[in-house]
């Protein structure tokens, strides 16, 4: 286990490495220079910019002091908000995206397998086709319409929220229930899926012929062989969150990473964009690594399988 | 048990055996396959109700031209802001009239316009007629969401066929790029493609496409390993068929169920990269019309004239919604195990 | 002997996408105190269903349409699910078809074996563990105390049918339903299973119902066989009886595919040509007619009744009636019926 874990962080690496390559040499392409839509600046003082930034040396150097810099946790300056070092950008900003992320994504996994299994024993029911209903309504309405809706109802209209501030826990329950929308939907589905194939299974019916009462069977049986797959949709679930509060974030005004991602893409800030890219792409890539290692752990078939073959 | 019934002697002779092999043919007529699968998606009621839908969304952007009541970038400066009105009609929210002040004032008087002049669904802030924008708007998201489908399945079709039908070392690399592409959330390749492309329909759907091919091309691929083992395809690998000729006479066909499916939800996935996109102003440059760009600008003024706002959600929406639940039927229909 | 066990006229439909399935078409038996039935018959032909009526343990878009299952005279049709819960594992219990899929994979095996006893709270857990490994040992897992720990991906197919005969056992049960547990396994091992059955039986006195469509393996468990086609009993009596004195063409072609010592391997593989029916619409005269070379007229248009041959063994087809004109069964039949004769003689004197 300890060496799959091993060989699965070298792949993060690997992998962040090719990423954070491609979008260095991405940037590159872009014609013009990121001065170009700033406040006019003479040749001199833009020559005096460039080298600040070292832009006045070969693409390749510049590529090899960036990926140094990645190593030492450095990814770079901005060209915007005071030329404050991208780290620190992200570092300020992280607390709210994480904060309305993770709320998002609990109050959505743990409805969603309630909701799931509901529909699950309840097959072919009106409860179940309720339950299908309000998930495909959560997977398809766009976080962003539902942010808009949610404020205009529940802060502008009825004043049971406020509309864009970001203070104590209050501020955070609008976006929250915006950004759990998908992965409730998402986990509903997939859990009544799972939960359905797991109820005819063979050792259901074992279960039931050993006296066990419906309920026990679910409580017993059924609930933790169709909880054990919801784990890898996690991974998934924490991009479709992380893409919904870029705008969510912005229609809250929520000091959060993903309205920074949107500010500086609208600014042009590409060391920003940047580092944000390969911040982002890190952070999927730990969930999914966490989320694989934890599958391990809570499946026995895995666990005690042979160590971590892929 | 035991009591021996009456029955007439004659009917006790030996049958002729071939007599009895055609009756045993009698029995229900057994349907195609296709046939099959049609009458299961047509007898799902939600299914059906969605494809009709769908239908209509599509035959009205194809006809926009004769659909829609105005241009939908023709600006009329002194009619701008103007709620829904149908006709004459007093509906309430269809009625034109529009709170000022806690009072109920007829908006279409207010600014002049002459009796007759209405429009269903309001007007924006430029005085442009919002249904004829919707109706525009629903046709460049729905051209853009076909499109970048098509070269989505352009390239996972071809990518996963070829990885699961060489396997070995092209298989291992192929899928390298396959994880190093899939770790990077798909908004963020979007974006970067759209901040190097600039804004347009093209890069739209390029970049889409760029992202969504990756799921695509993993069920091909997987479909492909199965497929690759089974019997005819041994077979007509044995006898020396081509390549081409095998992935197109066996390959395509069987996995024809997989791909419709899969493309019943790549189309709402790129409908809503492109209203994300358009929304927060990197998608369709203005003044065209797609649902990201309508909702971008309902939402700045959804507070005090909601009903811009609305209209396009609820189109957004529905689209979504019923291509979501289209592709579940699908998948029940051509896999009838999956639902029951 | 006390009918433990007394099944009447129990038809059994699936509702389905293509309408319904009738797939019992009104069966009767019963099982007698302590003694071992086997049901056998082709795939498809309802010997799962049968025995899954007894229990109440039926898909969720099945019905019990019309019969009665008598246990201790108790019509168990009638009872509240929670009677039901109190049976199942308790006094009937069940080992299923397909050992790899019958055990919880999340769950260790000391735990799955257990919990009956757990669930109708006969005992501590403690001793609960204490028993199921003794079960375990019972049944022939190597080292039980060891292994209650594991998860059932650690055993093979034939330890996990030893395990799910350890479940269905560890309550000692009144009743056994056994529904081919020896089906996927290889021969060696189906041999030490059907061993370990008849040693069980002798040690706690279950009663068991045994099925199987491999003919092969009846006569080394069984006291009696019923042979079951398209819903329905075509045939039972005892052993001997239904193995050396068979009088349905259906047993006939049963028997005729069944490989013994002395055949070789190429006329091994004698089996019944065609298929059978679709249950869906089931034909109005005897369901195996189509496929029956000595179909009579009759057979087309009215099912046969039962036709006594002894006191314990009964038949269904017109063949039977006095007015039927007499055949020749098959070569091997033949031999089958002179070796009974000889048999019967040999008593006699
Ligand atoms: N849930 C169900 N829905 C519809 N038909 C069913 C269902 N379960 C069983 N049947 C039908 O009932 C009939 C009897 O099935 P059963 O499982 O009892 O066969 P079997 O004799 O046990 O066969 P095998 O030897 O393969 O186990 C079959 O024709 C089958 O198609
Ligand atoms: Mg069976």
């Amino acid at each position: 286990m300890t060496k799959y874990i091993l060989r699965r962080i070298l792949y993060l690496f690997l992998t962040l490495f090719i990423i954070a390559s491609i979008t260095f040499f991405l940037m590159k392409l872009l014609p013009g220079t990121p001065f170009t839509n700033q406040n006019r600046l003479s040749p001199e003082q833009l020559k005096i910019v460039k080298a600040q930034y070292g832009l006045d040396q070969p693409v390749f150097i510049q590529y090899i002091r960036y990926i140094g810099g990645l190593f030492q946790g450095n990814l770079g300056t901005s060209f915007q908000f005071n030329n404050e070092p991208v780290t620190q950008l992200i570092g300020q900003r992280l607390a709210p995206s994480m904060q309305i992320g993770a709320q998002a994504m609990i109050v959505g996994t743990i409805f969603g397998i309630l909701l799931g299994a509901i529909a699950a024993i309840r097959k072919n029911t009106w409860v179940d086709t309720l339950a299908t209903f309000i998930s495909i309504l959560g997977l398809s309405i766009p976080s962003f319409v539902l942010a808009v809706l949610l404020q205009f109802y529940l802060a502008f209209k009825w004043h049971i929220y406020p509309v864009a501030l970001w203070d104590n826990f209050q501020s955070s329950v609008l976006p929250t229930l915006a950004l759990a929308a998908l992965p409730l939907g998402n986990v509903a589905r997939f859990m009544r899926t799972e939960m359905v194939d797991v109820m005819s299974s063979d050792y259901i019916e074992l279960a039931k012929s050993k006296g066990n009462s419906n309920w026990q069977v679910v409580t017993k049986h059924a609930l933790r062989n169709s909880l054990i797959p919801v784990v890898t949709i996690i991974g998934p679930m924490a991009v479709s969150v992380m893409t919904g509060s870029m705008v969510v974030e912005n229609i809250f005004s929520i000091p959060g990473i993903g309205e920074q991602f949107v500010k500086s893409i609208t600014t042009n800030d590409y060391p920003t964009i940047m580092g944000l890219t390969i911040f982002y792409s890190f952070l999927l890539i730990l969930v999914i690594l966490i989320v694989d290692i934890l599958y391990g752990l809570i499946d026995p078939r895995i666990r005690l399988g042979n160590g971590g073959k892929e | 048990m035991e009591q021996v019934p009456k029955i007439p002697k004659e009917k006790f002779k030996l049958l002729n055996k071939q007599d009895n092999e055609a009756s045993e043919s009698l029995g229900t007529p057994s349907l195609t396959y296709l046939q099959d699968v049609r009458r299961r998606l047509f007898s799902n009621k939600v299914a059906t109700a969605c494809l009709i839908i769908l239908g209509l969304i599509v035959l009205i952007s194809i006809f926009a031209p004769a659909v829609a009541p105005h241009n939908p970038n023709a600006q009329k400066v002194e009619y701008s802001n103007l709620p829904p009105k149908l006709g004459n009609l007093n509906i309430p929210g269809f009625n034109g009239m529009q709170d000022m002040g806690g009072k109920e004032v007829d908006a279409y008087k207010q600014v002049g316009a002459p009796k007759g002049t209405y429009y269903i669904l309001g007007t924006d802030y430029l005085g442009r007629d919002l249904l004829s924008r919707i109706i525009y708007g629903t046709r460049l998201s729905l051209i853009v969401a076909v499109l970048a489908t098509l070269v989505d399945l352009l390239i996972g079709i071809p990518y996963g066929i070829v990885s699961g039908w060489k396997g070995g070392r092209v298989d291992t690399f192929l899928q390298r790029i396959v994880e190093i592409v899939s770790s990077i959330p798909n908004l963020i390749v979007v974006i970067l493609m759209m901040i190097i492309l600039k804004p347009g329909l093209t890069s739209i759907i390029i970049a889409i496409a760029l992202t969504g091919w990756v799921t695509m091309a993993r069920l091909i691929r997987a479909q492909t390993f199965q497929l690759k083992e089974q019997e005819y395809v041994l077979a007509a690998r044995t006898l020396g068929e081509s390549s081409t000729k095998i992935a197109s006479k066996h390959l395509i066909p069987n996995l024809s169920s997989t791909i419709i499916i899969q493309t019943m939800f790549t189309i709402p996935n790129a409908i809503f990269f492109e209203a994300f996109l358009s929304f927060i102003g990197i998608g369709i440059p203005a003044p065209n019309a797609s649902l990201g760009t309508l909702l971008s600008d309902g939402q700045k003024a959804f507070r005090f004239l909601p009903y811009q706002m609305w209209a396009p959600a609820i189109i957004l929406s529905l689209i979504m919604i019923a291509t979501n639940l289209l592709g579940d039927g699908l998948r029940d229909a051509f896999d009838p195990q999956s639902s029951d | 002997m006390e009918r433990i066990l007394d099944v009447k006229n129990l038809h059994v439909d699936f509702k389905t996408y293509n309408g319904t399935v009738h797939a019992i078409r009104g069966v009767d038996f019963h099982l007698n105190d302590g003694e071992t039935l086997a049901i056998v018959g082709e795939s498809g032909s309802g010997k799962s269903v049968t025995v899954r009526s007894v229990l109440r343990l039926l898909a969720k878009n099945a019905s019990i349409s019309q019969g009665e299952v008598l246990y201790h005279g108790e019509d168990l049709l009638k009872k509240s699910e929670k009677e039901m819960d109190n049976l199942r594992g308790n006094k009937i219990s069940m080992i299923f078809q397909d050992p790899m899929t019958s055990l919880d994979p999340t769950m260790t095996i000391g735990k799955q074996v257990a919990e009956p006893l757990l669930i109708h709270n006969k005992v501590s857990k403690a001793d609960a563990l204490k028993r199921a490994e003794e079960v375990l040992r019972l049944v022939g897992i190597p080292n039980p105390k060891a292994r209650m720990k594991d998860y059932p991906h650690q055993f093979s197919g034939g330890q996990r049918q030893r395990i799910v005969i350890a479940i269905a056992i560890v309550d000692y049960p009144e009743i056994l339903i056994a529904d081919e547990p020896t089906t996927a396994l290889d021969v060696t091992v189906q041999a030490q299973i059907i061993d370990l059955l008849r040693e069980l039986q002798q040690k706690i006195g279950t009663s068991i119902i045994f099925i199987t469509h491999d003919l092969g393996v009846v006569a080394g468990i069984a006291d009696r066989v019923a042979v079951m086609y398209a819903g329905k009993f075509v045939e039972y009596g005892s052993v001997d009886e239904v193995f050396y004195d068979p009088q349905h063409p259906y047993t006939w072609g049963l028997l005729d595919s069944m490989p013994t010592l002395n055949t070789s391997e190429q006329d091994r593989l004698n089996s019944i040509p065609g298929t059978p029916p679709n249950l869906l619409n089931p034909p109005t005269g005897d369901a195996f007619a189509p496929r029956n070379a000595y179909a009579l007229q009759i057979d087309t248009e009215q099912q046969p009744p039962f036709f006594k041959v002894t006191k314990t063994h009964y038949a269904a087809t017109w063949l039977l009636h006095p007015d039927a004109p007499k055949v020749t069964p098959p070569v091997s039949i033949q031999q089958r019926f002179k070796k009974y004769q000889a048999w019967l003689e040999g008593d006699v004197k």
